[in-house]
């Protein structure tokens, strides 16, 4: 019976969304803000509904579904259906995605009411949750692919969303371009899939995999690195980061969503959902957790030194995906997803907080300039703490659990270094998590006067997600509990899709298996770290708020390099950008606008090819013209004789 | 001889083509509108595709050749599907030229006249099994092209193309001849199954004449389909053209070009494989880096459609340098789902033009979203598409071209393909910057003429369904070039 259900359901967690993009693209202006207002949440609302139905009908069903609008290309023997699967791992993301995206709709209501383009701006943000939905549940390589292309393209058009200003739209063509290089690995890696195993089906790959590849075998290491590489591009890991920063510059809301929760994680379940293939390849797993860890580490560290809110999450976000990215990079898919689906509530909470002191403060996000918040925004205050408890790995939070998870099984399966790697970052969290608390909201106000003036709450419509999400960044750690507290019910619901592989994990990993007692130490260690570094925090921004302008003298080169990002994007401007401008320029000199002519002109000469006959011709470039194309006759004629 | 052995019905389609431009011709002058002449065209052009249609069902089974005039020429599937090719990218181009030539003062009958016998030019192409007759239907699609391009008489830029074109054409028009009478005088022949037979009794002793006649074959048609270092001509002639031209022929001729390239190759001289897919490898190579990094720094939409068009002719070789079935159909596709879209991207920049056409600058289309939405969503279709962003049409042509290179083992090939798609996504996304991302200069909104809007809603329908329902036409081009390797 579970599978009617699905059958009956998952199709409208599509059509929803689709339908919202018609309504408001289409009729949008006519209809008015009211009427958009309530269509486009509402479209995302009733996916939810319908992700709901489907993981009922998962849950009772006890075996992947996979469900087929039509054939959509049947060639020989090339054969991909436009077909959808409901198994744990994609009705746990189809409820992220569409839950968390209800109520970032519900909030971006109040958030963008006074947007002249709300009609636009609601048409875009369901075009995503459509996307991204599509994403998640396509049974095929292809569909997956599709919704990794059109999620992208969101992305795109809503960072652009305020083009008038240059800064949105320049981070627009940043992100679109720079995932795009990740992009040409995933379908150069899709392609290799396809000539491997004649097929793009999950089911099909997964299962010829382990015969047709021998585990460490070239074409397995290729295909996963290939894809990977699309991962590291979508979810913003070293070396392809650079863009997420930047993407900031979109309405708050749309980095919540879309450059939090959701789409950024796309790599993180794209790992997980092809892990079979991963684990034919021990090499490619390593590069999958170590370029986790050591952007998890980096990022954190450039965290600790911005006073941009937003770009401060934006850094914390760069550094959870690569904790999440060590989960299934260890073999650990499930805690990994754990921590997706976690950091999907705790960040998004933290961004909306974020919009909702802009939208206190008339825009501005300096932490510098704010200061003694927590009075006079209580609301926001609080349910922001809330989140940087979770983010910083405070005990009984949900990040407390999900982040020990990854920790513990990196050292199970993959040994020490990964481990200390990792509890440095979690050190520096938790640092960078209170210092966004207690800059802006603690001690004395440093606001204009002008902004002081009318410091206002945020009207309901944006609290009340807020207050939910609150709940659910506490309260979402406990269905992942450790094994001596019960054990993990995530773990457990996804364990026909990861269990087999798991397990192999568990039994190598049995050197290092020490017990409960290890683990219980490991998490009082955890919880030091933690504690030790909100304790800084308070130390250096409340108890002695003169501490950092004299570290930052003290440790002068360090912080300038930390405060400018490693300079990162001057190295790739110097060394990407600017080289292909320069070719691409170089070349319209040379193979446009005539530009030919000089040297032709000297080998013309050189031929006493100058006749009378052509003169007539207006400009010489007929000549140069022909002259090309006699080269290259000469050279594939050459080529010819002398094959 | 007799009649019957020429076996008309074979050629009945490009007799149709053929026969509608003599009568457009003389209607001329019995009618003072012009607009019926291109809706007698659209007719013929249809009674052509329906022809075509019978043709093909009209056999049992899918492996057949029906020869006519002896061996010059094959009606078979492989020349069947490049008249759909042809036709559409015929149909959509008088339908998008009815209002432009009004608007341009060219409005003279012989235009479609011209337009159809360069269309039968095609067809022919597609259809010759002697090189003799491919020579032919190059001069007839070539000549009427000529004359096309400078069609505007009183613009200095488009008599320039046309002089230009003419004079190139004629230059590579002579190699093609000069490697045509080699080929002859190595092998005796000039019929394409004559040459299949002559090769196979040489063994692998093969006179240097062949070789550069091969190579000089190729010079050929690398400059029709504007393969660097033969495409110089390329931007300039396309820019200078009247716009509705430049989108018959950025299709017709090169589509052209591949036809005959394709049955050459691939059913005259695939035991010269190995000498003539290295030649080609680089030659791809060559064309779709530089025309997509010269895209790069092109400012005006015409021109930047113009290094477009030479890049993709370089993506298409691909599949002809893969040489296995799944890159030629792969190619067929291609074609098709190019008609579409580079036929619908020329017809936007019609719309988008005034008398004259002083604006084709990036920035006449800024705020163009807000202006005409769906002229703008049209040509975001276009450039996507293009661009190979799935799931639309250029996407699965790309997919398959691609998929049928690593099959057959040219890895490096396929990932040239695909890191320069990702190159190409920079210029057509910046169209779309400039349609939804800047302020409208003008709020002018020009009528879209009915024609016009159907030929512009035509190439849509046909760019997103090729991409949501492939199977029907790659199964169709799948059976269409049986012919070429079954034989």
């Amino acid at each position: 019976m579970g599978e009617a259900l699905i059958h009956n359901t998952i199709w409208f967690i599509l059509l929803f969304p689709l339908l919202g993009v018609l309504i408001n693209g289409f009729f949008g202006y006519r209809l008015g803000k009211r009427v958009v207002g309530v269509v486009g949440p509402a479209a995302v609302g009733l996916a939810f509904l319908a992700a709901c139905g489907m993981f009922i009908g998962v849950v009772q069903s006890h075996h992947a579904v996979v469900s087929t609008l039509y054939s959509w290309i049947t060639v020989g023997d090339f054969d991909v259906s436009l077909a959808l699967r409901a198994d744990p791992l994609s009705s746990l993301m189809a409820l992220v995605v569409s839950g968390v995206g209800f109520l970032i709709h519900v909030y971006s209501v109040g958030y963008m009411a006074e947007d002249e383009r709300f009609t636009r701006f609601f048409t875009q943000l369901n075009l995503f949750a459509f996307s991204m939905l599509l994403l998640v549940l396509g049974n095929n390589f292809l569909v997956m692919f599709v919704g990794w292309e059109l999620v992208g393209l969101c992305s795109y058009l809503l960072i652009g969303f305020w083009f008038e200003r240059d800064a949105p739209a320049d981070a627009g063509k940043k992100a679109f371009l720079v995932t795009r290089i990740g992009d040409f690995g995933f379908a150069l890696g899709v392609m290799l899939i396809f000539t491997t195993f004649r097929t793009l089906d999950f089911e099909q790959v997964f299962e010829r995999a382990p015969e047709l590849l021998p585990v460490g075998s070239t074409i397995a290491t290729a295909i996963t690195l290939l894809l990977f590489m699309g991962a590291v591009g979508k979810s913003a890991q070293i070396p392809l980061y650079v863009w997420l920063p930047d993407a900031m510059e979109g309405p708050t809301p749309v980095s919540a969503l879309i450059h939090a929760a959701t789409m950024v994680t796309a790599g993180v379940y794209m790992v997980a959902r092809t892990h079979v293939l991963f684990e034919l390849a021990p090499l490619s797993m390593s590069v999958v957790a170590w370029i986790g860890v050591v952007t998890a580490f980096f990022a954190a560290s450039m965290a600790l030194v911005q006073n941009d809110l937003k770009r401060i999450l934006a850094y914390s976000t760069i550094s959870q995906l690569g904790y999440m990215f060590v989960g299934v990079g260890v073999g650990a898919y499930a805690a990994g997803i754990f921590h997706l689906t976690t950091h999907a509530f705790f960040k998004a909470l933290l961004f909306l907080g974020a919009g909702s002191v802009m939208h206190a403060l008339s825009g501005e996000l300096n932490i510098q300039k704010m200061g003694g918040l927590k009075d006079k925004i209580r609301w926001t205050y609080w349910t922001f703490l809330v989140g940087a408890l979770a983010l910083s790995g405070f005990p009984f939070f949900s990040g407390f659990f999900s982040k020990d998870e990854i920790l513990w099984k990196a050292y199970e399966n993959a040994g020490l270094w990964l481990w200390l790697v990792g509890i440095v970052t979690a050190f520096m969290t938790a640092f960078y998590s209170f210092r966004a608390v207690f800059v802006p909201f603690w001690g004395q106000s440093r606001l204009d006067k002008k902004i002081a003036h009318h410091v206002h709450e945020s009207p309901q419509v944006m609290i009340v997600p807020l207050v939910i999400l609150a709940v659910l960044a506490f309260l979402g750690g406990y269905m992942g509990l450790p094994h001596f507290l019960g054990g993990s019910a995530v773990e457990g619901f996804l364990s026909p899709v990861f269990a087999a592989e798991e397990g192999a994990h568990v039994a190598e990993a049995g050197a290092h298996a020490a017990g409960v007692g290890l683990e219980v130490t490991f998490m009082g260690i955890s919880v030091v770290v933690a504690l030790a570094g909100i304790g800084l925090a308070y130390f250096m921004y409340v108890a002695r708020p003169t501490v950092p302008v004299a570290l930052a003298k003290g440790l002068g080169p360090l912080y300038t390099l930390l405060f400018n990002k490693y300079y990162v994007d001057e190295l790739y401007m110097a060394v990407v950008v600017n080289p292909l401008k320069g070719l691409a320029g170089w070349l319209a000199r040379v193979f446009d606008a005539r530009g030919i002519d000089g040297l032709v002109n000297g080998i013309a000469a050189f031929f006493g090819w100058s006749g009378q006959t052509t003169r007539k011709v207006q400009t010489g470039s007929v000549r140069s013209y022909a002259l090309s194309i006699l080269l290259g006759v000469v050279v594939l004629v050459g080529y010819f004789v002398l094959r | 001889m007799n009649i019957s052995s020429l076996n008309l019905t074979a050629i009945a389609p490009q007799i149709i083509i053929i026969i509608t431009a003599l009568v457009v011709l003389l209607a001329e002058l019995f009618t003072g509108r012009k607009s019926l002449l291109a809706y007698l065209s659209l007719l013929g052009i249809i009674v052509a595709a329906i022809a075509s249609w019978y043709i093909w069902n009209g056999t049992e089974q899918r492996l057949f050749a029906v020869p006519m005039f002896q061996t010059m020429a094959v009606a078979d599937g492989y020349s069947l599907f490049l008249n759909l090719v042809f036709l559409v990218t015929a149909a959509l181009s008088v339908l998008a030229s009815i209002n432009y030539l009004v608007r341009e003062r060219i409005n003279h009958g012989e235009y479609y006249a011209l337009l159809l016998l360069a269309t039968g030019g095609m067809m022919l192409m597609g259809s010759a099994t002697d090189l003799m007759t491919v020579f032919l239907a190059l001069e007839i699609l070539s000549i009427s092209l000529y004359v096309l391009a400078g069609f505007n008489r009183a613009d200095l830029k488009s008599g320039e193309s046309a002089l230009k074109y003419f004079l190139l054409g004629a230059f590579a028009s002579g190699f093609l001849l000069y490697g045509i009478a080699l080929i002859y005088g190595a092998t005796g022949t000039t019929n394409l199954a004559a040459i299949v037979d002559f090769l196979k009794g040489t063994g692998p002793m093969r006179g240097t004449y062949l070789f550069i006649g091969l190579g000089l074959l190729l010079v050929g048609f690398s400059f029709k389909i504007a393969l660097v270092p033969f495409h110089m001509w390329t931007p300039d002639v396309y820019e200078g053209a009247p716009t509705s031209v430049t989108a018959f022929m950025s299709v017709g001729a090169k589509a052209a070009g591949f036809a005959a390239l394709g049955r050459l190759l691939l059913y005259a001289f695939p035991t010269l494989l190995g000498d003539w897919v290295w030649a080609l490898a680089v030659l791809s190579v060559l064309t779709m880096t530089l025309g997509n990094l010269t895209a790069l720094a092109q400012t005006n939409v015409k021109r930047m459609l113009a290094y477009s068009s030479i890049a993709h002719a370089g993506y298409i070789l691909i599949g002809l340098i893969a040489a296995n079935e799944a890159g030629m159909a792969g190619v067929l596709f291609y074609l098709l789902a190019y008609a579409f879209m580079n036929v619908g991207a020329f017809a936007v920049v019609i719309a988008v033009g005034r008398e004259g056409e002083p604006n084709l600058e990036l920035s006449d289309y800024a705020g163009l979203g807000s202006r005409q939405p769906l002229l703008a969503a049209a040509m975001a279709v276009f450039m996507f598409s293009l661009a190979g962003v799935p799931p639309l049409a250029g996407f699965f042509g790309k997919l398959y071209i691609f998929s049928a290179a690593v099959q057959a083992g040219f890895v490096a090939l396929a990932i040239i393909g695909v890191l320069n798609s990702v190159v190409s996504a920079f210029f057509y996304l910046r169209v779309i910057v400039y349609m939804y991302m800047q302020k409208p200069i003008v709020e002018a909104r020009p009528v879209l003429a009915p024609p016009l809007a159907l030929a512009i809603a035509l190439a849509v329908l046909g760019t997103i369904g090729l991409g949501l329902l492939p199977t029907p036409f790659l199964t169709l081009a799948q059976q269409s070039i049986a012919m070429l390797f079954g034989a």
